[in-house]
Order: structure tokens, then C-alpha cells, then sequence
């Protein structure tokens, strides 16, 4: 067993319709008492147990105040072309199921050294934020967010953080052509700012590129680029160390598919970001479709390694060293 | 004389090269004006239009000035001693914006002390930018007293300030920019430690 997979038993105290496609999931623990203490861009794997199909185990941030550990909430965007993972949260789950989610793996943890915290989210990247605001606003930490989304109809949980911290929220509305100032909003940081962003890839890739141009040091930059496990073409791998064959289904990941085989390789975030799930690659003919920010891009092309939580393969065959 | 990496702590520096940025503060003391003149070779154009310089010449930089001057910085400022810059280095942190870059060079001593002054106003000193050029003597800490012996070259050395013979560790403190001296004749104070020079 892996660190970080420790399971903890919660049962569904309730199920919040946000908007349109956000729900809300808040998680007690099944044996009473209070959950294991997180801090503010934590993680918890969540177990989907369906009948007739092997599970699946997704990553969600935990949005609920670290100060407050009665419960976990998530908030799940519904995205409808994935794998079904969260189609599955906002069709089945109820209140008073009892599921399996994972202790929290923090990846995108404050710096507390930092003089002032500048937040960029980008649509469901919210999550992280409303927890990391939380736990700040507790310590009078120095934040301030700047929070886009497509329409106000989805701006999941803007009103309610523009109610707690007032202005210390910005809002831009892509539909109101509402645009972050991002090179002002970069140049006019005090020194010891800590930069945070989460929200879609070329968000995080447009905002980071930014900050590096204008000086800002990697150390002081943070994000959170992962996601979900995308759904693909089915595949064979073989396991040379414990002697198996596997069957990748379209709608599982190969990490899912090696541990149906009954193999419990090391994991973390399940995202393609923590590198635990690191797999070497003994051969293959065919070609790889890495999803991970984990890797090195060199490594990408070597056909050496390969992240089995995000990343795929199309080809004739692929042996792993698991 | 290259700086060896040794334990842990002991710092060890690089070479200056140019950041991205939109401001660059450059510090220097000593022979560590010629790493700010190598840096000037490879800085992009208006590197230095949008840079200040502080430098403490100390005995043997005086002939640096005038190049100093002439790479055009923004802001120049030469001050007799580290200890009368910090204040104003202070003062600069205080009201800089994130996209100052650091840039320290010269002896451990100022490297040190300038490196304290940014990392209190807030700037990881991963991030910073440091070359060793110069003299190899030390600021040390007295363990037993707390007070700062400046400018150490010698093995072991007479604590400024308690007059204990220390032995001076690379156990280096980022907290207080110092090397640790620790009692070396402890067990028997009327014994007599050769001092080397071994920090020219």
C-alpha cells in the first residue's frame, strides 16, 4: 500500500445542485467524529464503485474550510465527453451512500511565507481557492482572487466568496468580455507575493508564461494542472514483473486496469502531477499518449516511462515493468 | 579560490547571468564588481537603464567604480560599508515590486547580509543570484555570546567580543548570515591553538 491511499469511510450527508453543471458533495465520516485535518488546495481520491464495471477513482479538490474537518465537500463539474466519473456523481450518488475516498494529498499548498497570496482561477479551478481563502482569512492572511468564468450563470460559488471577503474578489465574465489585466495585475505586486493559479491548460500556461517573463521566480509561482483521466481507445498491456496481461478499457485508466489485475503500484494524485505512479516502460511498439505534467518532455519522447493514472497508449504492444 | 560544498548548510554560489525582469538590483562589495562587469557582457539591451547598483568598495574596489558607473544604471550608490547600505537595501525591498531580480557578488559577508535583507522582505533565496569573488573571510557567530566577528581569515579566531578562541565551522546560519565559531580549547582554556590564516 502506497502513501497517501490510506481509505477513509464517509457517508453523503448531502448533495447540493450549484448550477447548471456544478453539484456539491459533502462527505461525514461513516464512524462518527471528526476527519483527518487538511490544509487549503488539498486533495482526496474519490472511489466510484459501480455495479458491473471495474471502479473508478478520481481526483477532487477539497473545497470546505480546513478549519472545519466535521466533513469534506467537493464540487464536481459535470463533464459530459469525459470517462463518466462525473456523470456517475451527478447521477448516482445520494445522500446517505456510503463511499470510499482517499486521506488528502496537498500538491498545491500555500506558501505561508509569502507577504501576500495572488489567487488566478479559471472556471472549476475555484475549488482549491475556496478552501485556501478560508484557512487564510482565518490567520488575517493577505489574498486577493481573481476569479474568470464563461457566464454569471456558471460563476460556481463567486457571490458567495464576493459575500465573504468583498473586495478582496474579482470577477471577469468571459460573455461580458471581462478580461484579466494580467501584465498590470503581474507588475504591480508587492515583493513576496506568492502567485497561484488553477483552472484550464492554457490559463495555467498563459499566466505562468506571463510571471516568468515578467520576472516573477519559479519559487514563487504555483499551480495545479490536474485532472481527471481521459477516456480512449482500448488497449493490451502486459505486467513483465508480476507475469500479466491486462485490458485497458475505454473508459479506464491503465492505473485503474493494473489494479484490477490485482497489482497495487504506488499512487498520489491520480492527476499526472505527484510522479508516484512513475512506470518504466520495458518495451513497446506503437505510440504513447502522455497526459501528465510530470514527465519531462524528453522522457515523453525516450518511450522510457510512462504515468499510468493519465497517460495512455495506441499500438500493437507495450510491456511495463509492474 | 574555488568554495568547496562541504555540509549542508555551507553555501555555495554560481555566476551571475541576467533575468528576466522588469527591475535588477545589483550588489556588490569588493572584487565583486567584476562580476557585475562580466554580467554586463551578456545583459540584453536596457538591462542596466532599468537596474541600480550598490556597491561598498571596501579597501580594494575603488578602481571599480568608474566602470561601475559607466555601464549607465538607473540608480548608482556607493556607501563605505555593508553595514551603512543595509538600511537603504531595506528600504528598497520595502516599496519593490514583484519582477526585482537580486544580484549579489563579492565576499560571503556581503552575499550573506544582502541575502538576509531579501529573504526577510519576502524572496525565496533559490531565486536569487550569487557569485563569490574576492577575500574568503567569514562573518562569524559567536556560539556562546551571539556576537558577530566581522571579516575572519583566521583558524581558529578570537571572539571580538568574549575573546573565547573559536574554531570556525561551515555550519552557516541563513537566519543570521553567519558561519558558527564554537569554543575550541573548552576542555582546557590555557591551551594554545596555532592560528593559520585560512581564510585570505
Amino acid at each position: 500500500m502506497s502513501a497517501g491511499t490510506t481509505k477513509l469511510d464517509v457517508t453523503v450527508a448531502d448533495v447540493v445542485p450549484v448550477n447548471d453543471l456544478v453539484t456539491r458533495f459533502h462527505f461525514r465520516p461513516t464512524a462518527g467524529g471528526l476527519l483527518p485535518t487538511f490544509s487549503g488546495g488539498a486533495h482526496v481520491v474519490v472511489e466510484m464503485r459501480e455495479a458491473g464495471r471495474p471502479p473508478r477513482l478520481n481526483p477532487y479538490s477539497l473545497m470546505s474550510s480546513p478549519l472545519d474537518t466535521s466533513e469534506y465537500t467537493i464540487s464536481v463539474r459535470r463533464d459530459d465527453v469525459g470517462r463518466g466519473g462525473s456523470l456517475f456523481m451527478h447521477r448516482n450518488v445520494r445522500p446517505g451512500d456510503r463511499m470510499v475516498v482517499s486521506y488528502p494529498v496537498n500538491l498545491f499548498s500555500l506558501d505561508l511565507r509569502a507577504k501576500k497570496h495572488l489567487m488566478i482561477a479559471g472556471g472549476i479551478g475555484i475549488t482549491p481557492f475556496v478552501a485556501q481563502t478560508a484557512q487564510l482569512a482565518a490567520e488575517g492572511g493577505n489574498f486577493e482572487l481573481h476569479y474568470a468564468c464563461r457566464t454569471a450563470s456558471l460563476f460556481t460559488y463567486g457571490d458567495l466568496l464576493q459575500e465573504r471577503y468583498g473586495k478582496r474578489i474579482h470577477l471577469y465574465h468571459d460573455d461580458r468580455g471581462e478580461k484579466i489585466m494580467l501584465d498590470r495585475l503581474l507588475t504591480s505586486q508587492p515583493l513576496g507575493t506568492h502567485l497561484y493559479v488553477c483552472g484550464p491548460a492554457p490559463m495555467i500556461n498563459w499566466v505562468v508564461g506571463r510571471a516568468a517573463e515578467l520576472g516573477w521566480p519559479s519559487e514563487n509561482v504555483h499551480f495545479e494542472h490536474f485532472s481527471a483521466p481521459q477516456p480512449g481507445l482500448p488497449f493490451d498491456a502486459t505486467l513483465a514483473v508480476s507475469g500479466k496481461t491486462i485490458h485497458v478499457g475505454e473508459q479506464q485508466s491503465l492505473l485503474e486496469a493494473i489494479e484490477a489485475a490485482g497489482v497495487d503500484p504506488p499512487y498520489l494524485c491520480r492527476g499526472g502531477v505527484c510522479g508516484q505512479c512513475e512506470t518504466n516502460v520495458i518495451s513497446y511498439d506503437g505510440k504513447f499518449l502522455h497526459n501528465d505534467h510530470w514527465l519531462s518532455e524528453e522522457e515523453h519522447r525516450s518511450g522510457c516511462k510512462i504515468m499510468p493514472c493519465v497517460s495512455r497508449f495506441e499500438g500493437k504492444s507495450l510491456v511495463l515493468e509492474r | 579560490m574555488p568554495i568547496e560544498p562541504t555540509i549542508k548548510s555551507r553555501p555555495i554560489y554560481g555566476t551571475l547571468s541576467p533575468q528576466k525582469g522588469t527591475e535588477h538590483l545589483l550588489i556588490a562589495d569588493a572584487e565583486g564588481a567584476q562580476a557585475i562587469l562580466d554580467l554586463a557582457k551578456s545583459a540584453p539591451e536596457g538591462f542596466f537603464a532599468a537596474a541600480e547598483i550598490v556597491y561598498i568598495p571596501r579597501a580594494s574596489g575603488e578602481g571599480h567604480v568608474a566602470a561601475l558607473k559607466a555601464l549607465k544604471p538607473a540608480r548608482f550608490y556607493d556607501g563605505p560599508s555593508i553595514a551603512a547600505a543595509l538600511p537603504r537595501l531595506r528600504q528598497t525591498f520595502a516599496t519593490a515590486h514583484m519582477g526585482l531580480r537580486v544580484y549579489l557578488a563579492g565576499t560571503e559577508g556581503l552575499i550573506g547580509q544582502a541575502m538576509l535583507a531579501a529573504t526577510e522582505a519576502g524572496i525565496d533565496y533559490s531565486s536569487i543570484q550569487t557569485e563569490h569573488r574576492g577575500s574568503l573571510a567569514r562573518r562569524v557567530q559567536c556560539v556562546h555570546c551571539k556576537g558577530v566577528t566581522e571579516d575572519v581569515t583566521t583558524q581558529p579566531v578570537t571572539c571580538a567580543h568574549c575573546g573565547l578562541t573559536l574554531f570556525v565551522r561551515d555550519h552557516y546560519s541563513r537566519r543570521l548570515a553567519a558561519f558558527q565559531g564554537v569554543c575550541i580549547n573548552a576542555e582546557d582554556r590555557s591551551e594554545q591553538v596555532p592560528v593559520e590564516e585560512v581564510f585570505p
